[in-house]
């Protein structure tokens, strides 16, 4: 779909926005470019470490397996399970959204897959080395927690509501 | 070697023992190592192409715009318009989480409050546009409408707690 699109346009946008900035104040544009660089190369290990981790999870746990566990699950189960693997995972909302209507298709119910969505996007385990450094530890613990908990509220409140509405 | 030197060397340890672990298993032809090192090069290119323009764009932002700008339109007594700002600029971003944080970082530099940092990243992790439209496409716009519709209430509210939780004197690591 648009993932091709998206991914061609945004780094476009930028490189015009800088390159546009940079013809009216060539110094002050330069001085930023080279802030964001050594931003980037101060946080590259930490990047690299959750890639690592990222890669092995994707490995031990694979699409094909988050499909035969979830696809069928329902209840207490589905949101637990849902919730747990949707807060590990580290998945693209393009391959996180086609993977969740297969699973839905197989038969999983809206709460399971809504805690699964939900938690994909709020919640970030394998990412927290990352996020301690941004926000600290405490903050992102708690950010992390109060973020499950937000989330497995509105797979609650979608398992309730979805069916009812047309 | 000085200390802080050391100290950031260790940081690439983990990736290059992973490194390591790479190139022994394509010596050995271990199948699930390689699979793991497939994995490694498709995110890492995910990763490569977009984190340094994103940074570039930080850093550009970080100069070209005053902290009164942020200070004014999400600070402190921002009230609903900060609020509005955050969600706005959230929902126009794209990529993964981790993305976000050296913006939040940024937007706490400048003096947005800790209430309005947290409901950005609320808002990135649920209403980007371009996340939204494969959520509609592949699960339809009643789910994606609802999960929305109970979603903003909810990363508004951690907002609020996040900042109850953390007092006055929390601010992001400027140096991290």
């Amino acid at each position: 779909m648009n993932q091709n699109l998206g991914i061609s346009i945004f780094p476009l946008v930028i490189i015009g926005i800088v390159v546009i900035l940079a013809v009216f104040n060539w110094e002050k544009t330069w001085s930023g470019v080279k802030k964001g660089i050594s931003m980037f190369i101060s946080i590259l290990p930490t990047f690299l470490t959750v890639l690592v981790l990222v890669s092995v999870f994707l490995y031990l746990v694979p699409e094909s397996m988050i499909k035969n566990y979830l696809g069928q699950s329902s209840g207490w189960q589905g949101l637990l399970l849902g919730s747990a693997i949707g807060s590990v995972a580290l998945i693209p909302a393009f391959v996180a959204a086609p993977l969740a209507s297969v699973i839905l298709k197989e038969g999983a119910s809206i709460l399971s897959v809504s805690a699964f969505i939900t938690t994909l996007m709020m919640v970030g385990v394998i990412t927290l080395p990352v996020e301690f450094r941004y926000l600290g530890k405490r903050a992102a613990l708690w950010r992390n927690f109060l973020s499950l908990v937000g989330a497995i509220i509105v797979a609650l409140l979608m398992g309730v509501t979805y069916a009812r509405l047309p | 070697m000085p200390v802080s030197h050391k100290k950031e060397a260790l940081r690439y340890l983990p990736f290059f023992i992973f490194l390591f672990g790479v190139v022994i298993s394509f010596i050995i032809k271990w199948q699930s190592g390689i699979k793991i090192a497939l994995n490694f090069s498709y995110y890492a290119k995910e990763m490569l192409l977009f984190l340094p323009l994103m940074f570039i764009l930080i850093g550009v932002i970080d100069v070209w715009v005053p902290k009164e700008f942020f200070q004014n339109q999400a600070g402190k007594n921002s009230g609903l318009r900060g609020i509005g700002w955050m969600i706005l600029l959230a929902t126009l971003q794209m990529g993964p989480l981790y993305g976000a944080f050296p913006v939040a970082q940024l937007l706490c530099k400048k003096g947005c409050s800790n209430r309005n940092i947290f409901i950005y990243l609320g808002a990135f992790s649920t209403l980007k546009l371009p996340m939204l439209t494969f959520e509609i496409g592949f699960l339809g716009l009643k789910f994606s409408f609802l999960r929305c519709f109970f979603t903003i209430p909810i990363f508004i509210g951690i907002g609020f707690l996040m900042d109850k939780l953390m007092g006055q004197n929390y601010s992001l690591p400027e140096e991290i």
